[in-house]
């Protein structure tokens, strides 16, 4: 990444040396650094990271969920950005967890800015923030009965009939 | 002696009186100090700020005074997107707003939902509440918006002043479910 004081096989070694095989899989698209860990591992890396005297990656950019239907087990991803201001360098976490379980530890212990992003997340996919201090619909009606971004509903609304399906993909 | 000849006022011997019906006299009058309710939301909003600013200036219509209490409005001007979390607190603001009332509805999202055909949004205020003018356009000029209160105001000098008691407004108050305190 352009202006980084740290490149990204350096980060990559360093937590690989702190945690060896819980970092599943890396990749580096667009020169972001992308790494998948487990569920379980997520919150204990990002805390890490955090702290970590040397990445100094303490900086939650965004936090977001995807719908990923025909991926077996692993239909839904929680992908952090997180961002370390002191280095100006940048790192992707994403984390799969299954549909028959959607649910990952919060994050809202290590940044207070996590508490909206986890809401909105809960609020269209459906993922549960295990930990979460209030974790209810943040811009959907309260009583919405469904998780509106889960690729098994449409977007549009059904009860238009001014509009010609086949013209709409419906 | 003058006399009323299809709604028109016609002075006496030019002395100065006018003959005219009391509804005509009273319809005149609210048309030309109507009190308007801006409910804008997000474009059309916008395009509703440059009709009342200097350039287009509503405010030379009797409208000068913008009514942010529904309570002391007769027109509720709806501009812009409106979602269906948004939509009971619309109605709520009609509902407060005391007889005679009328709504303008500015603008695609407002009329229809326009392009937000999607399951956050209201597919057109007509689903809550009765409006009486629609404005078309995404978003609509300021002059398109200048026409719409021109029919407003068309539709207020003709309106019964009796309008409430009548059996068609009482019948479609109903059919939106809205309570009224006339009888
Ligand atoms: S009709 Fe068009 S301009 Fe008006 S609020 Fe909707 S999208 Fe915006």
């Amino acid at each position: 990444m352009s202006n980084s004081t740290i490149t990204n096989e350096f980060a990559l070694a360093r937590l690989s040396a702190k945690f060896g095989d819980k970092i599943i899989s890396s990749e580096t698209p667009f020169d972001l650094l992308t790494i998948e860990v487990s569920s379980a591992d997520a919150h204990e890396i990002i805390q890490w990271l955090k702290e970590d005297e040397v990445l100094k990656v303490s900086y939650l950019t965004n936090l977001g969920g995807v719908h990923y239907p025909t991926e077996k087990d692993r239909e839904f991803a929680v992908v952090y950005h997180i961002h370390s201001l002191v280095n100006n360098f940048r790192i992707r976490l994403k984390s799969f967890i299954p549909l028959s379980n959607p649910s990952i530890a919060t994050i809202t212990d290590l940044f207070v800015g996590a508490n909206w992003m986890e809401r909105e997340t809960f609020d269209f996919y459906g993922i549960i923030f295990t930990g979460h201090p209030n974790l209810t619909r943040i811009l959907n009606e309260e009583d919405m009965d469904y998780h509106p971004m889960r690729k098994e509903y449409q977007l549009e609304d059904d009860t238009r009939q001014d509009k010609d399906n086949r013209f709409f993909g419906r | 002696m003058g006399k009323i000849t299809d709604g028109k006022v016609e002075t006496i011997d030019y002395q100065g009186f006018q003959l005219t019906t009391l509804d005509k006299a009273i319809g005149a009058a609210r048309a030309n100090s109507m009190w308007p309710l801006p409910f804008a939301t997000s474009c059309c909003g916008i395009e509703y700020m440059a009709t009342m600013g200097s350039n287009y200036d509503l405010a030379r219509f009797g409208m000068e005074r913008m009514s942010f209490s529904p309570r002391q409005a007769d027109l509720l001007i709806v501009a812009g997107t409106i979602s269906k979390k948004l939509a009971p607190i619309l109605r709520q603001v009609y509902e407060q707003m005391a007889e005679p009332k009328w709504v303008l509805s500015v603008g695609a999202c407002a009329s229809s939902g326009g392009i937000f055909d999607t399951y956050s949004v209201l597919q057109g205020i007509d689903r809550i509440i009765p409006v009486d003018v629609y404005v078309p356009g995404c978003p609509p000029r300021p002059e398109q918006i200048i026409d719409g209160i021109m029919n407003i105001h068309a539709l207020v000098k003709e309106e019964s002043l009796r309008r409430r008691y009548s059996d068609k407004y009482k019948s479609m108050l109903n059919d939106y479910n809205i309570e009224t305190d006339v009888k």
